[in-house]
């Protein structure tokens, strides 16, 4: 499902459209790793929670693609650069693994890959909402600033 | 996500080491088949089940945490309800969990002195004090307790036993994130002995697939049969709690202990009913776009305190709605769930429970118990006094609930009632009278489930077949679903994961296993696990079938003694073959 906010780009996020609705199934999790080239789980750039039991349902952590945001201001490095329409998008090589961004997350959507000891962020793709079987998940467009 | 890496674990020494077992994983692939060898491996043959001797195995497979739906963990060990086989499957997230923690099966080996839990991940076992979470009421708080002291949210898997287990009842379960459950043949009694109270597993790695582009086909073919082609939609909208009325109106409803096969309640303790006016939310195994799981909600005021209320979770599903409602005459909704519940909270399987209840139940209105020993007054329907019951089971206060404990074969060789006392090569009977292929499948198949090999569906698809005839499809099932149990995949997905998809799922892992080859190792597996059960002193010679299937119509009518006479014999030949040469 796509709703449309601002009308004169493409530029699109990820949004939860009703974390109430979610199984808990963690689809979207392996869909993430999966665009990547791996199965599992430590490559994915959102995460499923029970909130306390699987009774209480799912907290469903994404990136919220700030406009402004913290971790890019807290990366001592510049491995993070503002992606068009919110968010950061990561360069490797810059990166020094300090796990200051993860930090600077206060929803915990920065993830990380102990493999590799880097950082795993949204890139809002939309690929793991193709998996999504309940529309918890949904891409928005955006306005570019 | 080293698949081959088998966790060994010694409860006695709190010791752990990590092999590499590819002999094994090349040769069964893994999930029932690798265990089996493992048991075999590790057990002490002929020891008593909830002694040291006994071992516990868990096993996932090749698919496990990369295909939809292979969402089961198999585990393997000696059944205290039975004294032999024992094998049960659950989900929730324990099969993610175990292979994202870098294994592809746990051997958990002897007793420790002293109530533990453990902490399992990459870096292997944490051995934990549990004298606290000992003796805990609820199986719900001990959960809420382990996920508040453990790591890995989200990527973990919390098994634990109730103080069923703790207490050695012989159909004692273990419960997994709350719903789940390896719920049948004891393994949760298994557990009490080794004072093992619980496992936490968590864990997240990844491994690279190196043909990506033919996975991610794979992946999608087999996830666009999942949820667009109607194969999953009975679990996906009511759950198996759709097959009650329809089981019903076969007139193969086990009732009031299987002294009818219709039960006038059956519309109220529906899939439809319960999904119209209590379904609270739909829940799903890691890796599973149905969620089958289907948590009904009760709503209970607190009689002290006006305007108090609290609100209650159950799962419920059809062997649940059979086994603690038509088995007990039970048609009122929110007694069922909190009797339900109650099997929860003190974590026992559901299907033996029921059963144990429904046979003290007509054994007591015939006068071969006494009120003294059963202490409440049960009747069919008296949901109250059946809960009250469940709590005695789980304690056990006298030799009646002592008995009882031990699943309705032992009860009944005390108390009389054998006629009516409803179990199948030791194991308590499952929600289905439909004739002569469900109950020779509960009697031959190798953990005496209906999962075993579904004579249940034969009974419904085909009519006329010989008994030979009905024992080699049985057979040819149960062979099937040993390769189905290797890969892990969950039951009800057998209609996804046919031979041709197994094939490609497998071939883009690297893994060479024809269509062929596929069914020998299931044929394999099948045998090996007969020659197990045989060298554990089971005999087809020795089934007992109870008179009650007899008396009461079927959807086939009344089953005739001839003809099940004559489908043991074929199986026991088949059987006596199969050891002879193993």
């Amino acid at each position: 499902m796509v709703i449309i906010r601002r009308l004169d780009t493409k530029l699109k996020r990820l949004v939860i459209m009703d974390a109430e609705r979610c199984v808990g199934c963690q689809l979207c999790m392996f869909a993430c790793s999966r665009r990547l080239g791996f199965a599992g789980l430590d490559k994915s750039a959102l995460h499923v929670k029970s909130v306390g039991g699987f009774e209480r349902g799912f907290t469903v952590v994404v990136c919220r693609a700030c406009m402004d945001p913290p971790c890019l201001r807290a990366c001592p490095v510049d491995a993070l650069r503002a992606r068009d329409g919110g968010g950061v998008i990561l360069d490797l090589s810059k990166c020094i693994g300090c796990r200051f961004c993860e930090r600077a997350c206060d929803i915990g959507a920065v993830f990380w890959d102990d493999s590799m000891n880097k950082p795993v962020i949204c890139v809002h793709c939309g690929y793991c909402v193709s998996y999504c079987n309940f529309r918890v998940l949904g891409v928005e467009e955006m306005i570019s600033r | 996500m080293n698949q081959n890496n088998v966790l060994y674990v010694d409860l006695e020494r709190k010791s752990f080491y990590v092999k590499n077992r590819s002999d094994l994983f090349n040769k069964w692939l893994g999930g029932v088949g690798v265990a089996l060898q493992l048991y075999k491996e590790e057990a002490v043959k002929g020891s008593d089940p909830l002694g040291p001797g006994n071992v516990i195995v868990f096993a996932v497979g090749p698919l496990t945490a990369l295909y939809p739906l292979a969402s089961k963990v198999v585990a393997v060990f000696k059944s205290p309800l039975t004294g032999n086989y024992g094998e049960s499957h659950a989900g929730g997230r324990s099969a993610t969990a175990i292979r994202s923690a870098g294994y592809g099966a746990i051997v958990i080996k002897g007793v420790s002195d002293r109530p533990i839990y453990l902490v399992i991940s990459e870096k292997g076992v944490q051995f934990k004090d549990a004298a606290t979470l000992w003796g805990m009421r609820s199986t719900f708080t001990a959960g809420r307790v382990l996920r508040e002291a453990s790591p890995g949210t989200g990527v973990r898997t919390i098994m634990r036993i109730g103080r069923a287990g703790e207490n050695l009842v012989r159909y004692a379960c273990v419960v997994s994130e709350t719903y789940r459950h390896f719920g049948r043949m004891g393994l949760g009694a298994v557990f009490g002995s080794k004072k093992l109270k619980a496992l936490v597993i968590h864990g997240k790695s990844s491994m690279r697939v190196p043909k990506i582009k033919a996975y991610r086909d794979v992946y999608d073919e087999i996830y666009d049969l999942a949820v667009k082609s109607g194969s999953m939609k009975k679990y996906h909208e009511l759950g198996t709690a759709m097959n009650i009325l329809p089981i019903n109106a076969l007139g193969a409803l086990p009732t009031r202990n299987l002294s009818e096969a219709r039960f006038e309640g059956a519309e109220n303790i529906s899939g439809e009913n319960l999904a119209a006016k209590k379904l609270g939310r739909r829940v799903a195994c890691s890796h599973c776009p149905v969620a089958c799981i289907h948590l009904a909600t009760i709503r209970e005021p607190y009689p002290d305190e006006p305007y108090f209320y609290k609100t209650t979770f159950v799962s419920y599903d059809h062997e649940l709605l059979y086994s603690l409602g038509s088995m007990l005459g039970i048609s009122d909704i929110n007694g069922l769930l909190k009797l339900m519940d109650e099997v929860e909270i003190g974590g026992l399987d559901a299907i033996s429970t029921g059963v144990a209840l429904a046979w003290a139940t007509e054994a007591y209105k015939k006068g071969l118990i006494k009120l003294n020993d059963l202490v409440v007054d049960l009747d069919w329907g008296k949901a109250d006094a059946y809960r009250e019951a469940v709590k005695l089971i789980v304690d056990q206060p006298n030799e009646f609930y002592k008995a009882l404990a031990m699943g309705v074969d032992h009860s009944s060789k005390i108390y009389g009632g054998r006629d009516f006392a409803l179990s199948f090569g030791g194991n308590e009977m499952p929600g289905y009278h439909t004739g002569p292929a469900a109950h020779i499948g509960y009697l031959i198949g190798s953990r005496h489930s209906h999962l075993d090999a579904a004579g249940y569906s034969i009974d419904q698809k085909m009519k006329g077949l010989s008994p030979e005839e009905m024992v080699d499809k049985l057979i040819e099932e149960e062979q099937w679903r040993q390769v189905l149990s290797s890969l892990v995949i969950c039951y009800f997905a057998r209609g996804i994961y046919e031979p041709s998809i197994v094939k490609k799922a497998l071939d883009v892992l690297g893994y060479e296993f024809d269509e062929e080859r596929l069914k020998e190792l299931g044929r394999c597996t099948y045998r090996e696990k007969q020659a197990l059960k045989a060298s554990e002193g089971f005999r087809p010679s020795e089934l007992r079938i109870p008179e009650r299937i007899f008396e009461v119509p079927s959807f086939h009518g009344l089953i005739d003694k001839n003809y099940m006479k004559a489908a043991l014999d074929h199986y026991s030949k088949i059987f006596n073959k199969i050891v002879a040469t193993e």
